[in-house]
């Protein structure tokens, strides 16, 4: 693709956002100034707080409440947005710039038909007739590879999957034609599957109608998949910006460098010798689950087995509804099983009860997903940890202390122990709940998603920090995660599971170089960024 | 107490706690506030501002027993207080323990309770207080007995939507692998997680309770007489109260006034929880 003419399409000088008053900062973005020409897909990533949602919201002339463009243009088409009407910016959006949102489900009015919804940006923008306002949607949904247009047309969100969803957003999106596509985080919701074939459809909607694409994202692999040009963020400002292959393969600036340096590498861990006559400490053999929704049964878990031995990783990948967390959950004894054993260290403990149950769980822990919800925000750090020393047998003030040596074993200040869950960080917190679950001396420690939702340069410092314990305490790992890259870092053995089956079980080479199922294949490929291999960075850390 | 330090900064919020403070100590004290024996005859009907035949003033006027209005209304606060205090409590428990239960376990548990919760609360509560006192007699603990009925319930619901929640949260199934009792699980997880909207629905049910023990004194169903009692009181004077309306407007202001206080303290404490719940 090509620019048309020499005018870029959108031209941002000096653009600065304030924040409210009593912010961590002045600026929500800082003088940031870039250029956009036509049929170009530039990505803008960085992590939470970096202001690129900010940016793309004010480029919609739509900063959001509290924040105020304070000085600096966006031209686009030579009009400077910034100083325009809202009569004339309501012509300009939904018409020349469009937006494709995070949520597909939320985007979408879970009330109206979607082919409707569609049809009523033709209403607002242009003077079609209704029947062509009908076959212009028909074409739009076949235009995104949606499958029988009409029946999609005459559904309501609920009644379509996520991906189908996002393709309906993109297809209303483009509508009209839009010169600017602004995608805000397009596939951060979508499984990664899925998540593969909407950023081909994104790419190839952009050959076939030569729009400019604004793509925000966190996901340097995704930057790897789309982007043509790069704009890196930090803290409000455009550190560096540039072609796709100089800022991922050769970046200049140290936070970009850190950034990449942080992206796990999606090779598998050397495979270490195996130890074949200890005893595994971990061994799940036939464990089933269904649950009963709406009078049918829905397998949610059928048959999984396998072992684990002592101070090993196994990493479970698959996708949401693969029944990972189910695995977790019912080998944790969260959630009874319908059949089968779960043995650590040769205790079983699906055949346990009261107190027995009570402290052979302790063996087994949990580090949970969301740093947010998995800390009691009325309890402080130092409640919850000497709690989970005293259940694990300590006395009052030998828990006291072993709480407050765990917060210097993961990285905390003893001053934390004092402070309430809601004064940390996602990373500090996940920092607090892996302390939690050390307490109890565990042997096995289950991980569902426990890095998932942290910025990349957090993720690292945590899987740095899970890795080093491991080695220090001779930790069983069990590592859920739906990023393959994470689980390559991390992992000796790694388990596919699909509908509920593990469909794969090996070493993590064995699986990630040759792998057998079809299924491990087609997560493979999907793997967002799979051709590009984070240069190895010399950083200042 | 963050969430002291946020009322004391909302006007509506301090007017009620200075009108609760005022009420207790009003009740504390009424010995010593009040001018007049509230059981002596003075002056029937005397009207507010006049003298009493031994030279001391009749502020709000006496009642057509020539009691003095103001020392009845000083010391039925220490009726309304105690009984609407000992009632709300009494609702809180149960409500409170019962929807922890049923929320935690749910099953068969849960529906049993919220059968139960539900058939009490189609019931007219004006209907449930009438039955239950006319049966047993009025008196100050059949009083309790009644408001716990009728406001149990209600508490019930606030509890259990709340332990619904809360028990599907991380930190719950964090409590569960480290072997926590279910019992430790309810009252260190879930209950502090409570406290604000809790908190909000107390002052509120209060404020309701000091009504109820009102209207069941106009009714004829609250505390025998001669207890001074701001109900009782409004119905004594109602047949007067064209020619003599101090008889019922001063009990009236009473008690919207305690209620006015209830409900003010009570959006405040909701705007906190709802404003402060994450921050």
């Amino acid at each position: 693709m090509k620019a048309e003419g020499a005018a870029p399409l959108l031209r941002v000088r000096d653009l600065s956002v304030t924040l409210p008053q009593g912010a961590d900062r002045r600026f929500a973005v800082e003088e940031a100034s870039f250029e956009l020409s036509g049929g170009e897909i530039m990505c803008v990533v960085g992590e939470s707080g970096s202001g690129k949602s900010v940016l793309s919201s004010a480029i919609m002339g739509a900063a959001p409440t509290g924040l105020k463009v304070a000085s600096g243009s966006i031209l686009f088409r030579g009009e400077d947005i910034v100083r325009m009407g809202e009569a004339k910016l309501r012509k300009l959006r939904g018409n020349q710039i469009a937006m494709v949102f995070q949520e597909p489900m939320a985007a979408l009015n879970p009330a109206v038909k979607v082919g409707e919804q569609i049809e009523e940006v033709f209403t607002l923008h242009s003077r079609l007739a209704p029947r062509e306002r009908r076959e212009r949607v028909k074409a739009l949904l076949s235009d995104t590879r949606l499958p029988d247009p009409d029946r999609i047309a005459q559904s309501y969100s609920h009644q379509l999957s996520g991906g189908q969803c996002q393709r309906v957003v993109i297809a209303m999106a483009l509508a009209m034609s839009p010169a600017l596509l602004i995608a805000d985080e397009p596939t951060s919701a979508l499984d990664v599957t899925t998540q593969a074939q909407v950023l081909k459809l994104m790419r190839e909607l952009r050959d076939e109608h030569g729009h400019a694409v604004l793509f925000i994202t966190h996901d340097f692999g995704v930057v790897a998949e789309v982007a043509d040009r790069v704009a890196v963020m930090q803290a409000g400002r455009i550190v560096e910006i540039g072609d796709k292959r100089t800022v991922l393969d050769a970046p200049r600036h140290p936070y970009t460098q850190k950034l990449i340096a942080s992206v796990p590498r999606a090779e598998p861990r050397p495979a270490s010798a195996l130890k074949p006559d200890a005893e595994p400490s971990l061994v799940i053999s036939h464990l089933a689950k269904s649950y009963r929704v709406g009078g049918q049964s829905v397998t949610a878990l059928k048959d999984a087995s396998l072992a684990l031995d002592k101070g090993r990783t196994l990493g479970i990948v698959g996708e949401s509804g693969s029944g990972k967390s189910t695995l977790a959950r019912v080998a944790i004894r969260l959630t009874p099983a319908d059949r089968g054993a779960v043995r650590v260290g040769g205790v079983d403990l699906a055949k346990l009860g009261g107190k027995a149950l009570a402290r052979a769980r302790r063996k087994i822990q949990m580090i949970f997903q969301d740093p947010y919800g998995s800390l009691n925000p009325r309890h402080s750090v130092g409640a919850i940890l000497t709690r989970a020393g005293r259940l694990g047998g300590k006395p009052g003030a030998e828990a006291r202390e072993s709480a407050i040596e765990l917060l210097r074993l993961v990285g905390l200040k003893p001053e934390a122990f004092a402070r309430k869950p809601h004064e940390f960080s996602g990373g500090q917190r996940q920092r607090i709940g892996i302390a939690r679950a050390l307490a109890m001396n565990p042997e096995v420690v289950f991980a569902d998603e426990c890095v998932s939702a942290l910025d990349v340069s957090v993720q690292a410092q945590v899987l740095r920090l899970i890795a080093d314990l491991q080695a220090r305490l001779d930790l069983t790992l069990v590592f859920i995660t739906h990023d393959l890259r994470v689980a390559a870092q991390v992992s000796d053995y790694i388990a596919v599971m699909r509908q509920g089956e593990i469909v794969e079980f090996g070493g993590a080479e064995e699986v990630l170089k040759r792998p057998r199922h079809p299924y491990t294949r087609e997560l493979i490929a999907a793997a967002p960024g799979r051709n590009w291999t984070p240069p190895v960075l010399e950083t200042p850390e | 107490m963050k969430t002291f330090g946020a009322l004391l900064r909302s006007p509506s919020a301090l007017f009620g706690l200075a009108v609760a403070a005022i009420s207790l100590a009003t009740a504390l004290f009424a010995p010593i506030l009040a001018p007049h024996d509230p059981l002596r005859t003075i002056a029937p009907l005397a009207l507010p501002g006049s003298v009493a035949p031994d030279g001391s003033h009749l502020w709000l006027g006496a009642d057509f027993l020539g009691r003095d209005i103001l020392s009845r209304l000083i010391f039925g606060t220490r009726t309304v207080l105690l009984w609407s205090s000992l009632a709300t409590a009494a609702s809180f428990s149960v409500g409170v323990s019962m929807g922890l239960l049923a929320g935690y376990f749910g099953g068969k548990l849960d529906t049993a309770l919220s059968f139960i919760a539900n058939t009490l609360l189609a019931f007219p509560v004006t209907v449930l207080y009438i039955i239950i006192i006319t049966s047993f007699g009025a008196s100050g603990a059949n009083i309790v007995i009644a408001v716990t009925f009728a406001s149990a319930p209600g508490v019930f619901r606030i509890m259990r939507a709340i332990a619904l929640d809360i028990r599907n949260r991380d930190f719950v199934a964090a409590a569960i692998t480290q072997g926590e009792s279910a019992l430790a699980i309810m009252a260190r997880e879930i209950l502090p997680n409570a406290a604000t909207p809790l908190l909000a629905d107390l002052c509120l049910r209060l404020g309701y309770t000091a009504i109820t023990v009102g209207v069941l004194g106009f009714l004829g169903l609250g505390l025998p007489p001669p207890t001074p009692d701001w109900g009782g009181m409004v119905a004594e004077g109602k047949n007067m109260a064209i020619a003599f309306p101090h008889l019922v407007i001063f009990p009236c202001i009473a008690i919207s006034l305690l209620m006015l206080a209830m409900s003010l303290l009570s959006d405040s404490l909701q705007q906190i929880a709802k404003g402060g719940s994450r921050a």
